[in-house]
């Protein structure tokens, strides 16, 4: 044993008080799905933990049709500081219960206790600490004035942060006066089950947030049902487009967080300990399944032996193994499906001529693990560089001057994150500009905060989540935009020919 | 006796240029008595995509430029619209058949729109925009950026003039470039506008004016991967839908068809559509 080896620290199990299925959570009551139960499992044992209900059509009908009712006859007719305080203590709730969400999660998910415990849960609590505060606000949301709730929000949440990606939905929607039908992930279902626990003991009215449960196809028919207004969705680029596609010719209001493949950038005047630990941070931090993860290392050429160096030392202490262990950096890959792309992918990286390295650890018996992989001397059009990967795996590219470091950063059709290292502000401000992507990290990576708008350019999707931006995506204007009714002295009006209704298609 | 008259030979505006359809087509624009006014350049796929090129091309420059500069680059083109009052009224009057009253008074509000639009180059930001108050050691601001280059097609109602420009100035305030597929049967003041772009100080390539059949050109627009965001505003008789599904290969953003008396009104709001919101953190030293 050397000074590296820690005894395990297991966090108890003992605070869960799970149940051994769960229903559909429908108009304030848990329901029996009428899809086929699928179990979940923890990816660290590929034990099962609990059966998880599916939703059919017809659930999602139901979800919808209560979601609807709750709209019209309870939360639209609630004051904005009413509607506050349901939010506020949701938010206490989720604090009290903090520890129990934590350990849940990371049996669910296999990411490590101590990001579920310091990151995930405190943010869920946050976000919804602050759109609270926003529900008697609305006027000042920047979309005029007495701005009006879309109705009933579909919303669509990936794996990778479970119940942050409910909460980031679910605040923002509630605090604008809409009423959610929300659809976790499919490996991933149990801490939005409890979450629904939460809002019984919020004493929420009923019908006001729905949670189905299933694959893709219950996924699918949640946003293409004619009922919803709006559409929020967190996930792959793929199915962002056919989501994109579903609700063309619809008056849904869409929302997508898509994929991303961040450029990290590191100038050699960066400071170097805290840039590797902002690499690390950006790429490794909750196994790499992030949509803004730093997964392309850019360094500046003549620093580019030493950087990778100091990686590799730096990785080699990162302990990987049970995520319910305190001491765990690494937890495990969510599913066998995703270790099978992270998997395929790392070998056509070999095969493209990147040289792979990866730490040394012991991989457990059971699960789902990868380790921690650097590729150097990749070019910018190997597959590693190029498509996302959402695993513990990092593409090093290098650049000589701050103009190839912008060129290589912005070729990539997503747009969702990037890093810049550098000592010298006035760069980073420059660098900053000229980068193609929604959120820029400056001598820091992977932040996330309520108050911050987040999302992408180009193909990483569009719409914010945080802060104002994130509220106003989930209202309208209360009349058709018209700044200057007077200036407005058009000729006589065309035909006028109507849209469609949310939810129709214009026949062809 | 009268004057023999001198008819103007109508083409498209890509890059700064006035070229004929490489297509060698155009066709024939009649006044709404019938009367034959002009032969209109009638674009093809191939114009269309040379106009998404000179657009690309032309979006480094253009969003670069500060928004001051982008406010008077604007702002002159107003000045040079109000000097032309009296040909955009005369080609209105011919191609809409609207009183003369009529056409003055779409042509006023196309210019006083512009001026309205002009004035939002440098303030959009500081409005859309935001600075933030993270929970943490962190200097954290939002601003809006142009989304790069935005594909019109025009409204197709009463109003050519003031149907285009209500579509092409917010895009271009953000600092976007533009490929705009005119009003099909009145694209006269189209042309127009586009000779005054060539003399006022827009770079070639910020505006690009195609005349021809919007059912032809929009769906090439539409998917074409370089374009970033669809405006549909006067794509209402068009199968739009399809257009939509389209644009959605690329995750372009898209504006639906607009219809009636306040179509494409004057709104901050057309202006953000078209603006990609960047969120820049930065660390706070603790002292």
């Amino acid at each position: 044993m050397n000074f590296l080896d820690y005894a395990p620290a297991p966090e108890s199990q003992a605070i869960l008080n799970l149940k051994s299925e769960y229903g559909l959570f429908i108009d304030g009551d848990f329901t029996p799905g009428r899809g086929k139960a699928f179990q979940t499992i923890s990816p660290a044992t590929e034990k099962q933990i609990a059966m998880i209900s599916s939703a059919d059509a017809a659930d999602v009908d139901r979800a919808v049709a209560a979601a609807r009712r709750a709209y019209d006859r309870t939360w639209s007719r609630l004051s904005g500081s009413d509607r506050g305080k349901y939010l506020f203590r949701i938010a206490r709730l989720v604090q009290e219960r903090a520890r129990e969400l934590a350990v849940a999660e990371s049996l669910d998910n296999g990411k490590p206790i101590k990001e579920t415990r310091d990151v995930d849960v405190p943010l869920v609590a946050a976000w919804f600490f602050y759109y609270a505060g926003w529900a008697d606000k609305l006027d000042h949301a920047g979309v005029g004035p007495n701005p009006a709730a879309l109705g009933v929000a579909a919303q669509v949440i990936p794996w990778n942060f479970p119940l942050l990606m409910l909460a980031w939905k679910i605040a923002p929607a509630l605090a604008a006066g809409n009423t959610v039908v929300l659809k976790p992930a499919e490996t991933t279902s149990l801490t939005a089950m409890l979450f629904a626990e939460i809002l019984q003991q919020a004493d929420l009215p009923a019908g006001v947030v729905n949670i189905i449960t299933g694959a893709g196809d219950t996924g699918s028919a949640l946003v293409n049902h004619p009922d919803v207004n709006k559409v929020a969705f967190t996930g792959s680029t793929a199915v962002g487009r056919a989501i994109a596609r579903a609700v063309a010719g619809t008056d849904k209001k869409l929302t997508l967080e898509l994929g991303g493949k961040g450029a990290n950038i590191v100038f050699d005047d960066a400071p170097i300990d805290q840039a590797i630990e902002g690499i690390v941070r950006g790429v490794f931090f909750n196994q790499g399944h992030v949509c803004c993860a730093g997964s392309r290392l850019l360094v500046q050429e003549s620093i580019h032996d030493e950087v990778i160096d100091r990686l590799k030392q730096r990785l080699s202490t990162l302990r990987l193994g049970d995520p319910l262990d305190k001491n765990t950096d690494i937890g495990a890959i969510n599913s066998a499906a995703q270790l099978a792309r992270i998997t395929e992918l790392s070998d056509i990286g070999d095969q493209e001529g990147a040289e792979r390295w990866s730490a040394d650890c012991a991989i457990p018996e059971d699960g789902f693990w990868f380790t921690p992989t650097i590729f150097t001397n990749v070019s910018t059009s190997h597959r590693i560089a190029r498509e996302e990967v959402f695993g513990p795996v990092l593409s090093v590219l290098t650049f000589r001057t701050p103009a190839e470091a912008i060129a290589k950063a912005n070729n990539t059709p997503y747009g969702l994150s990037a890093g810049i290292w550098s000592d010298k502000g006035s760069r980073i401000l420059a660098v900053a500009d000229k980068l193609r992507a929604g959120v820029i990290w400056a001598n820091t990576f992977n932040q996330f905060d309520p108050a911050s708008p987040f999302g992408g350019y180009k193909e990483s999707g569009f719409g914010r989540e945080g802060g104002r931006h994130g509220l106003a995506a989930y209202l309208k204007p209360s009349v058709r935009p018209s700044v200057r009714a007077a200036l407005n002295a058009s000729p006589e009006p065309a035909a006028s020919v109507k849209k469609p209704a949310a939810g129709k298609k214009a026949t062809k | 006796m009268t004057r023999l008259t001198i008819p103007k030979t109508y083409k498209l505006y890509i890059s700064g240029k006035f070229p004929r359809s490489e297509s060698g087509r155009v066709y024939e624009v009649v006044s709404n008595k019938g009367d034959f006014l002009a032969n209109a350049a009638k674009a093809s796929r191939k114009d269309a995509r040379e106009a998404v090129v000179a657009a690309r091309a032309a979006v480094s420059g253009w969003s670069g430029a500060t928004g001051y500069n982008r406010g008077q680059v604007l702002y002159r083109i107003a000045e040079l619209l109000e000097g032309r009052r009296i040909q955009f009224i005369d080609e209105i009057v011919r191609s809409e058949g609207v009183s003369a009253q009529a056409a003055a008074a779409q042509v006023d509000e196309a210019i006083d729109r512009w001026v309205w639009y002009a004035g939002w180059a440098d303030k959009y930001v500081q409005v859309a925009g935001n600075a933030n108050a993270v929970s943490g050691p962190f200097f954290n601001i939002s601003v809006p950026e142009p989304t790069g280059v935005v594909a019109i097609i025009a409204p197709q109602g009463s109003g050519s003039l003031l149907g285009l420009i209500s579509a092409v100035a917010p895009a271009l305030v953000a600092g976007n470039t533009v490929v705009v597929v005119a009003h099909e049967t009145a694209p006269l003041a189209a042309i127009s506008l586009s000779e005054v772009l060539a003399t006022s100080d827009v770079p070639g390539g910020v505006v690009n004016i195609l005349t021809g059949s919007p059912a032809e050109i929009a769906p090439w627009l539409a998917s074409h991967a370089d374009v970033n965001a669809l405006d549909l505003v006067g794509a209402e008789h068009l199968d739009w839908v399809e257009l939509q599904i389209s644009a959605a290969d690329t995750l372009k953003r898209v504006l639906p068809p607009e219809s009636g008396a306040d179509a494409a009104a004057p709104a901050l709001a057309r202006i953000v559509a078209f603006t990609e919101t960047k969120t820049v953190w930065h660390t706070k030293a603790v002292l």
